[in-house]
């Protein structure tokens, strides 16, 4: 049974595409306007089945806005058959592009999504009132915990380590920051122990996975395990009987920034979030700064490509990983505290809710990128807001399709149907100084 | 390991003194053992036992006081301590063995039974992991393969009006395809397009989740009339897993459903062509193309087999456990259980038999012992994933008892 407890071979080890099996041909052309020609039909077809007809407001203003946008008040179905047809002549392009075997640009998908969300919601919320900036601007938080968790998952998988622990580095985060902040009376403390429990977690995924050779994803996997373990039985024994003085800590509150918050329709969605959501615009930012433009972001990609050949230069490789996913686990650590601080305050069983597997999806839709996989966890909140927001309006969508979404979304990714995702080349492979 | 990759350490040397020669063998032998994997997974049996021993007593409130005045009267504290954790073993092995409070023979082994009864959907997975660890594969979709064939196999047993024989087989078979058909996409991905299957289990895993999650809430699926709980109607009588050892025991036939699949895995492993296949691929998956084996199929294959496995424990829960009707953790734990199971157990059959039968014996005990003791079931994860993980590392567990390590091969 060599699989389990021996090294794992370059083929066994990480998330990496089978290269056994693997097709080498190159089918990436034809993906985009297929994509896009699918679903216009699919809105073409929605619309054709149900036709709404009526108003569709979309709210761009905030409560409390200092300069209030009017409301944008647009028929229904028009507007729904002109997005159509905006979504056709974007399929076309695409496919002229195809055709002369031009590069697709990158706005084409992006305005395509705009189109079809727009025509998608004045259907669904006929005769309705869409809020912009609930939309969104929930979309945000609840992205928090999925682009801290993605990014910890970048850094790790970027230095060669996989880390399925996400979800554990979180659940461990929140109970932390809930005991923490409740002993201390300071949320602010519950957040530093929120990144030093990710980190704990981290060490040991650490001690197993590059000391002691085992499978990562199988160190992950019961890592995952043992944390609800931990923490189901500590909420059970400790947490509960003293819930006063061990799980009742303050949350944290929104606060807006003076002069940003005050900015229409942008102010609202991004600068009038709590305080966790500003620190973790500037993770993303020297995250995705650091791993490009800077000596150590050298050193973890090289550590997390050719091992050997970074061994070579002098680069001290377990040592760089070892490092690479302590940082990493108290970035992902840090979301851990939106359950327990931001979304509800103290502690509950399992809170996080397989969150660290979507923030997972999240790193392989984002290619292993800083910003695309913050941008992919994103699209995942929305994708979640999106069901809240439309259930409350009464969309004929079932929610559980829309919740659905980020993990077939995945599925297609890591399929290759949305663009193939290759991982570091020497992701998940232990490395062993000869 | 395989059993080829024992350490060969015990050829006698040539030319030496015959006593030398058996001094040197008893030696390597005991140095063996000292190195072995045997040992080291039994030390990590109890390694993870006292970790888990170290938490009963430091939540128990008898410890906590007398660990107040611990240099005055030391001889409290370790009473307490011993009391706290000779309590909760031994409410463990009351409720999964043997209730030696109990007169009646009968209600004494009764434990036992329900032992065997939590045992039975865990061999099941532990065996559908396993399967497709031999052949390199991590399938961690067992909650969704479980979720999704217990939808199935419980759409057919309250939908359906049908004799038993014909009916409780339907059903059984129904979600067993539903499963391998969940199981299957992955191992089809991976086998088109090389998607690693970690990936794709994980998330249908969700998939999944949600599809039956919007079963519950169709009449024409797997709704209640009337109700706006996320549960199905109960089972038909006729499509309920009978008892093996009548009304008294919760024991059903699940369990021997168990045990006939380990037999059938067993065979298929180390018996069939198709074992060999799946071996070959897992041992190097390029070696078994150049020989012709075709790798995607037998991916895809395994796949199925290993979802239909994780099918027949979520029937088994549908059918047998809980028949009052299908919800949304009708599995129980179990997908994830199944891992820990399948690598206790060395991904071999018997080894997931015995595993089984230790993690059911845990949760059967487990549960006495939060009932009694008011120790939360969930230390019996915590064990169970230190075992896992102390096993995983061998190395680890000869360094904290000092044990020799093991010689290069």
């Amino acid at each position: 049974m060599s699989t389990v407890t021996d090294t794992p071979t370059p083929d066994s080890g990480g998330l990496a595409a089978d290269t056994a099996v693997a097709p080498t041909r190159k089918a990436g052309a034809r993906k985009l306007p297929i994509a896009l020609g699918v679903l216009t039909a699919l809105l073409a077809g929605i619309l054709l089945r149900s036709a709404h007809s009526g108003d569709t407001t979309f709210q761009l203003a905030a409560e409390s806005d200092f300069v209030t946008l009017p409301d944008i008040v647009v028929p229904s179905g028009p507007t729904a058959w002109v997005m159509v047809v905006v979504c056709l002549a974007l399929t076309a392009e695409a496919v002229r592009r195809m055709l002369a075997h031009v590069r697709q640009p990158g706005w084409i998908p992006i305005v395509f999504a705009i189109a079809w969300m727009t025509g998608f919601l004045s259907w669904a919320a006929a005769d309705g009132r869409i809020r912009l900036v609930s939309l969104l601007g929930g979309a945000v938080a609840l992205a928090i915990p999925l682009v801290f968790g993605a990014l910890g998952g970048v850094l790790g998988e970027r230095a060669g380590v996989v880390n399925i622990a996400i979800e554990g580095q979180l659940l461990l985060g929140a109970f932390a920051a809930a005991i923490t902040a409740s002993t201390t009376g300071s949320p602010w403390a519950g957040l530093v122990a929120a990144a030093v429990a990710g980190a704990l977690v981290a060490l040991v995924l650490g001690l197993f996975a590059i000391t002691y050779f085992v499978d990562q994803v199988i160190v992950g996997v019961v890592l995952n395990v043992l944390v609800v373990g931990l923490t189901n039985f500590m909420f059970r024994q400790v947490l509960t009987p003293n819930a006063e003085s061990l799980n009742s800590p303050e949350r944290l509150r929104a606060f807006p920034i003076p002069v940003l918050g005050d900015i229409p329709l942008i102010g609202p969605i991004l600068f009038r979030q709590t305080p966790l959501v500003y620190v973790l615009y500037a993770v993303v930012a020297i995250v995705a700064y650091a791993l490009y433009r800077t000596r150590w972001g050298l050193r973890v990609r090289a550590v997390g490509e050719h091992p050997k050949a970074a061994d070579t230069v002098g680069i001290k490789v377990n040592r760089t990983r070892y490092r690479t996913i302590l940082l990493a686990g108290a970035i992902a650590g840090l979301g851990g505290a939106y359950f327990s601080l931001v979304s509800v305050a103290g502690f509950n069983r399992e809170m996080t809710g397989g969150a660290g597997y979507i923030a997972l999806a999240a790193v392989i839709f984002g290619k292993w990128d800083p910003i695309r996989a913050t941008l992919a966890a994103l699209l995942f909140g929305f994708a979640t807001n999106l069901q809240g927001v439309l259930s409350a309006i009464g969309s004929p969508v079932p929610s559980q399709f829309m919740l659905m979404l980020p993990y077939l979304v995945t599925i297609l990714a890591v399929a290759g149907l949305v663009g193939r995702s290759r991982p570091p080349a020497a992701d998940g492979v232990p490395y062993r100084q000869q | 390991m395989t059993d080829t990759e024992k350490p060969q350490s015990d050829k006698p040397a040539p030319d030496v003194d015959p006593h030398d020669a058996r001094a040197e063998r008893s030696r390597s032998l005991l140095r063996e053992i000292a190195s072995g994997d045997a040992l080291a997974g039994v030390l990590a049996v109890l390694l993870a036992i006292f970790v888990g021993s170290v938490m009963i007593a430091a939540i128990d409130e008898g410890v906590r006081e007398t660990a107040g005045y611990l240099t005055a009267r030391p001889s409290d504290f370790f009473t307490a301590v011993w009391e706290a954790i000779s309590g909760a073993y031994s409410a463990m092995f009351r409720g999964a063995i043997f209730n030696y409070n109990l007169t009646e023979p009968a209600q004494q082994w009764r434990p036992l039974t329900e032992t065997l009864k939590f045992a039975g959907p865990l061999i099941l997975g532990g065996l559908g992991v396993g399967l497709a660890f031999r052949a390199s594969l991590f399938n961690i979709g067992g909650r969704g393969q479980m979720l999704v064939a217990g939808g199935a196999a419980g759409w057919v047993g309250f939908q359906v009006d049908l004799p038993m024989v014909v009916h409780l087989p339907l059903a059984v078979l129904v979600g067993m395809a539903a499963g391998a058909l969940w199981g299957g996409l992955a191992g089809l991905l991976k086998a088109r397009t090389g998607a690693h299957e970690v990936i794709v289990t994980i998330m249908l895993n969700y998939v999944g989740y949600y599809l039956l999650f919007w079963a519950l809430t169709k009449e024409w699926l797997l709704k209640t009339p009337g109700s706006v709980n996320p549960k199905s109607p109960p089972m038909k009588d006729s499509a309920v897993l009978p008892d093996v050892l009548g009304e008294r025991f919760n024991l059903h036939f699940g369990f021997v459903l168990a045990l006939l699949a380990v037999g059938v895995a067993w065979w298929l492993l180390n018996r069939s062509t198709l074992g060999y296949r799946i071996r070959a691929v897992g041992e190097n998956p390029h070696a078994a193309r150049a020989s012709g084996i075709n790798v995607g199929r037998t991916y895809t294959v395994v796949m199925m087999i290993a979802g239909s496995l994780l099918g027949l424990a979520g029937v088994n829960q549908v059918l047998g456990t809980v028949p009052s009707g299908v919800s949304l953790d009708l599995d129980a734990g179990i997908g994830f259980d199944a891992i820990t199971v399948a690598l206790l157990g060395r991904s071999r059959p018997l080894g997931i038999l015995a595993a089984g039968l230790l993690f059911g014996a845990f949760k059967a005990g487990g549960f006495t012992m939060q009932t009694s003791e008011n120790i939360s079931v969930d230390l019996v994860l915590v064990v169970q994933s230190l075992i896992v993980l102390f096993l995983a590392a061998p190395p680890l567990v000869r360094a904290i008892f000092r044990l020799p390590a093991q010689e290069a091969k």
